[in-house]
């Protein structure tokens, strides 16, 4: 099966590295995973590619999907697949309330600051002043830092990298499965086919180079100004933190009111 | 209060009854956001699901009340959630999904007074075109509508079996007076109760949509590698967004499913209309007048007969059918601005004068009185 995504696209290096991840983790199969994606180009990274269950729901949805899944089958990892415009557009109000219940799932945003599968439309997360299909004369909205508003929401691990940083990358994913709780891997990736050619690249390569020179490690940036990080990719790991989950509140709640309803 | 069933004579709210009812038929999983008039379904199972080894989340919006219970149902639970006019709006999203998925699961929607945020606190039954057609595309619905607070449990449980038989949502298209009146309701013993589940597959499956029969349904985490999609699929449930005869033969085969299966689904109560003069066709809340009109009309030396919908989609055709060949002139009496009417006038063809008897607003109910002036009116009309 040959997979769907243009020349240069980071979806392709998402895949290598999520499967390097889950198979530096021991797992020898898919079948510990179901996975669940929305609309948008990311969204078909798992599905049907991936020899596992897959969701492909409707735009902005993979996220609430997966909490009915996760909340039956606590055992199973549960990990979403997910566009910027799928993920931080639409699907933003799933997002911050996933990450307030620390829910515990894996979701990797595919974040290439446009909608690609449908033409190259300005997204929430698109570089202010970029030249997109619906904003010939330049974006005029500021972009939404994503992966802060997933840290002050309240998940148990938070981390960006770009395509260009393949080790810390899986090394962030394999943190993503492993931990528990609410986990949000944001990799910033090249859309060469509808953002690249109309932002300025000439070509993938130099798109790439692009996230590689303006990347910034997050303990950098603390001590940068804010008008020296305005163009910057802030990369880095956000957050890591031991915090109680939503599936652990949950069934403790319920174990509880089932010894008190014995009781009485 | 812990078992599954409980079983005996209650007096019940409506909501209540529908938990219960729920319950009684498996559900496992209830995922809904607040809304009058329906809350008190969310609130109960909120406390009953626990205790039966279920579990109640409470989602931020309709739109994910409904995809965490599609998430549910595809690891194998039986899954409900409940809202009324607005949140059925939102939900039409993912009704769509579950159609082209064949995801089973039941939506309460407890109609209240619209458009938009309306009355809400006030019946009123403008949501029957919306069950039949809420969501884009092709497909066929199904949609139950309870009369009494008995019918919020006994039809509750068959919307789950529908569900399950047809891998298909069904809605209960409930309304505010029958979800908040309280009545009399007997609960059966739980070996009364027939429960369907959902046919599953042998472990050479590999076919788990779009069948010329209801597929076989495989949970997530079984092994299966199902790859379940929106877009148009083959059975296996690979993706072709662009092959006309995949496309075709999958929403022919949505559609067939309940189409073809009409027959067993329809559901309706009628009284003996052989050669009365008027006839009526209702259902929910405004049905709960006719009993007493067609005593009224007695006494006047008129004869009325009824079909009583208790599902609206499908629609109970051949029965309409023959209450129109059986009567002079046909009442629709509803708590809208003529929905179920047009739905007559289709299957009836002219065949004898169809007329509608509509109220909408603060919550009034059609009167006995409003239904038999009306009768008297059209006897006249068409003598």
């Amino acid at each position: 099966m040959s997979l769907p995504f243009c020349v240069g696209c980071g979806c392709i290096t998402v895949i290598n590295h999520f499967l390097r991840a889950v198979h530096e983790l021991e797992y020898e199969d898919l079948s510990k995973f179901v996975f669940c994606s929305g609309i948008g180009c990311a969204g078909w990274i798992p599905s049907p590619y991936f020899k596992a269950d897959s969701i492909h729901t409707p735009h902005g949805r993979s996220i609430p999907v997966a909490t009915g899944v996760k909340l039956l089958r606590p055992d199973l990892n549960v990990v979403v697949f997910g566009g910027d415009g799928d993920i931080a557009g639409i699907g933003v109000g799933h997002l911050v309330h996933a990450a307030r219940r620390n829910l515990d799932i894996t979701v990797v945003m595919v974040n290439n600051m446009i909608y690609g599968m449908t033409g190259g439309q300005v997204a929430p997360t698109t570089p202010i002043g970029t030249k997109t299909t619906t904003t010939p004369y330049g974006s005029f909205e500021q972009p939404l830092d994503v992966i802060r508003l997933v840290a002050a929401a309240g998940a148990s691990y938070v981390a960006r990298w770009t395509t260009t940083h393949g080790e810390q990358l899986k090394e962030a994913l394999k943190k993503a499965i492993a931990i528990k709780g609410f986990a949000f891997v944001e990799v910033v990736s090249p859309c060469p086919t509808a953002l690249g050619r109309r932002a300025g690249f000439k070509d993938v390569a130099e798109m790439f180079r692009w996230f590689r020179d303006n990347s910034v490690l997050l303990e950098e940036a603390e001590k940068m100004a804010v008008e020296e990080l305005a163009s910057k990719i802030v990369v880095g790991e956000y957050v890591d933190r031991k915090i109680p989950t939503f599936t652990e509140t949950l069934f403790e709640t319920i174990r509880e009111a089932k010894k008190s309803a014995k009781k009485n | 209060m812990t078992s599954k069933v409980i079983s005996g004579t209650h007096f019940w709210q409506g909501n209540k009854a529908c938990a219960e009812g729920a319950i009684a038929a498996g559900c496992r999983f209830f995922a809904g956001y607040p809304i009058t008039p329906a809350s008190e379904i969310g609130e109960h199972l909120a406390y009953r699901l626990p205790q039966v080894d279920g579990i109640t989340v409470q989602m931020e919006d309709e739109i994910a009340s409904l995809g965490a219970v599609i998430g549910a149902s595809w690891t194998g639970a039986k899954a409900m959630t409940a809202t009324s006019g607005p949140g059925f709006s939102l939900m039409q999203e993912l009704i769509g999904y579950a159609f082209m998925t064949e995801t089973p699961c039941v939506v309460v929607d407890v109609q209240r007074t619209g458009p938009s945020t309306g009355q809400a606190t006030k019946c009123g039954q403008g949501d029957v075109m919306q069950a039949r057609w809420g969501t884009h595309g092709d497909y066929a619905s199904i949609a139950l509508s309870p009369n009494s607070v008995q019918e919020m449990f006994d039809l509750t449980i068959r919307a789950f079996n529908l569900a399950e038989t047809y891998r298909t949502p069904v809605v209960l298209l409930a309304d505010e007076l029958i979800a908040h009146m309280r009545e009399q309701i007997i609960s059966p013993q739980s070996d009364q109760i027939t429960v369907t589940n959902r046919k599953k597959p042998k472990p050479t499956d590999k076919a788990f949509f779009n069948g010329d029969d209801v597929a076989p349904m495989p949970s997530v985490g079984e092994g299966y590698n199902v790859p379940i999609t929106g877009s148009t699929h083959n059975e296996y449930g690979y993706r072709f967004t662009a092959d006309r005869a995949v496309h075709r033969q999958l929403v022919e085969n949505l559609v067939g499913k309940v189409r073809n299966n009409s027959e067993k689904i329809v559901d309706y109560e009628t009284n003996d209309f052989n050669d009365c003069d008027v006839g009526i066709v209702s259902f929910g809340c405004t049905s709960r007048a006719v009993y007493e009109t067609v005593d009224l009309a007695k006494k006047k030396d008129i004869t009325v007969g009824f079909v009583r919908l208790k599902t609206i989609w499908p629609f109970p055709e051949e029965t309409v059918r023959n209450i129109a060949k059986n009567t002079k002139v046909i009442i629709v009496p509803e708590l809208n601005m003529r929905e179920v009417f047009y739905e007559v006038e289709r299957v009836v063809h002219g065949y004898v004068p169809v007329i509608p008897l509509n109220k909408i607003g603060g919550g009034e109910m059609i009167t006995p009185e409003e239904l038999l002036a009306k009768i008297v009116e059209s006897v006249k009309k068409v003598d």
